[in-house]
């Protein structure tokens, strides 16, 4: 239930951003990293963003989370 | 994309690391559902010496929610102009006569959301309805719905609130060290959760238990290397807090959230479904934010915790690490995930549910 999944901050508008998370854009809550702009990575859960991350380490993770969304069904 | 690093050629290396280092019994505890997940569907039991133990703590804040509050929260859907909004896991996890799933199916206003944030647009849009959020999760999810409550005080929400059932993982980390019922010789400790706490948050339990503990990511490669750090420190005597998910945490944490936590919550006493009263490992609204607590808004009684477990039903013992999964008589035959006895069977993150569904190796 605690996992969290990076996405790149394509525009900020209040305490509202719109986060991509590979070509699926979502709104996201910034309230928990209010200094995130336009162009930063964040890991997000339950709609929040939680933590800005580096943009290699985002990718990689990324690419290990569609690997283990294609052996299961997702979950939590 | 990343440079691709030979992935099994490193766990290969991890592999000898870890079995050069098991020298006797050792248990290690993760404390986790992502991690529960990751080390059964990656088959590491299986890999590592037959006296490295990988036990399953508490880690699932579905699980570990006691059946009285499930039934307390039932009990207030079924008031008029209540709406329940909750996250899905919570669905089928039994209270002791129904679930959220059940109730669903019998009429009642019952809602999945995939953010805190959504059940307050239902209320805005909704303001004949009182919209109870269901409050579940550890220290990762806990300051998404203090924010949410932030923003409904800000906006003038009034017909917003949230029920309390979180759990403050540190504590009951320490709880069960204290307890000495399972042998824990250290902590495989949640990646998330510490994004949120900072591994310092870890520190009184490497001082003064002297258990490891290091902060471990989700990969395969990181708990191989999370394991191998623990068993380096076992084997040279070290109780340190240490982090392997340099990607994602940090001693300190993210500070804005720790203030919301603290801000919009006091601690109190949690029980915990299984194990029993842990003091100090819950959260509920402070003073200051107690027309956002259910339980003032809407006038049930909480029922008592004594149906808390079906009975023949091992959980309390699995997520202790008394017992592992294959040791409940009735795991595999009466309890699978399509029909669940457990609450660790219905979460796909409980420890009997991963075990069943990728097999714990040993
Ligand atoms: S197998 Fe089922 S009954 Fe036994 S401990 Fe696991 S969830 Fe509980």
């Amino acid at each position: 239930m605690c996992l969290a999944v990076p996405g790149k901050v394509i525009q900020v508008d209040g305490k509202a951003g719109k986060v991509d998370f590979l070509g699926v854009q979502r709104q996201v809550q910034l309230d928990l990293v209010p200094e995130a702009v336009a162009g930063d990575w964040v890991l997000v859960h339950a709609g929040f963003a939680i933590h800005r991350i580096d943009e290699e380490e985002a990718r990689e993770t990324l690419a290990l989370l569609r690997k283990l969304e294609a052996e299961t069904e997702g979950g939590g | 994309m990343g440079a691709p690093v030979d992935v099994r050629a490193k766990a290969e290396e991890l592999y000898a690391r870890i079995e050069g280092l098991v020298r006797g019994p050792v248990s290690l505890m993760e404390v986790c559902g992502t991690h529960t997940m990751a080390i059964s569907r990656f088959g590491i039991r299986a890999r590592v010496p037959a006296n490295l133990r990988l036990l399953s703590g508490p880690g699932c804040p579905v699980c570990v929610t006691p059946a009285s509050q499930i039934d307390h929260l039932i009990a207030m859907g079924r008031e008029p102009e209540v709406v329940i909004t909750t996250f899905g896991d919570m669905l089928r996890v039994p209270g002791s006569r129904s679930t959220l799933q059940r109730e669903r199916a019998r009429g009642r206003d019952v809602r999945v959301v995939y953010s805190p944030f959504d059940a307050l647009d239902f209320a805005r849009k909704e303001p004949n309805k009182l919209v109870v959020f269901m409050g579940v999760g550890f220290e990762t999810t806990s300051p998404t719905i203090a924010a949410t409550i932030v923003r409904a005080r800000e906006d003038g929400v009034g017909n917003f609130c949230v029920y309390p059932a979180f759990k403050v993982v540190p504590p009951a980390m320490d709880a069960l060290v204290a307890s000495e019922e399972a042998r824990i010789d250290g902590f495989i400790c949640p990646g998330h959760v510490t994004t949120i706490i900072g591994s310092r948050a870890y520190e009184p339990l490497a001082r003064d238990r002297h258990v490891p503990c290091v902060v471990t990511g989700f990969e395969a490669l990181d708990v191989l290397e999370g394991i191998a750090m623990l068993l380096e420190q076992l084997a040279s005597g070290r109780a340190e807090v240490e982090i392997q998910y340099r990607r994602a945490t940090c001693r300190e944490g993210n500070p804005i959230a720790q203030e919301m936590l603290e801000r919009v919550f006091r601690r109190c006493d949690a029980w915990w479904r299984g194990i029993g009263l842990i003091p100090g490992t819950g959260l509920e609204p402070s003073e200051e934010f107690s027309v956002f607590d259910a339980r003032e808004r809407i006038d049930v009684e909480e029922p008592d915790k004594a149906q808390d477990l079906p009975i023949g039903c091992g959980c309390g013992e699995v997520m202790k690490g008394v017992k592992l999964p294959p040791d409940c008589p009735v795991f595999g035959k009466g309890c699978t995930p399509s029909r669940p006895l457990g609450p660790c069977m219905v979460s796909t993150e409980g420890a009997c549910a991963a075990w069943y569904l990728y097999g714990g190796g040993r």
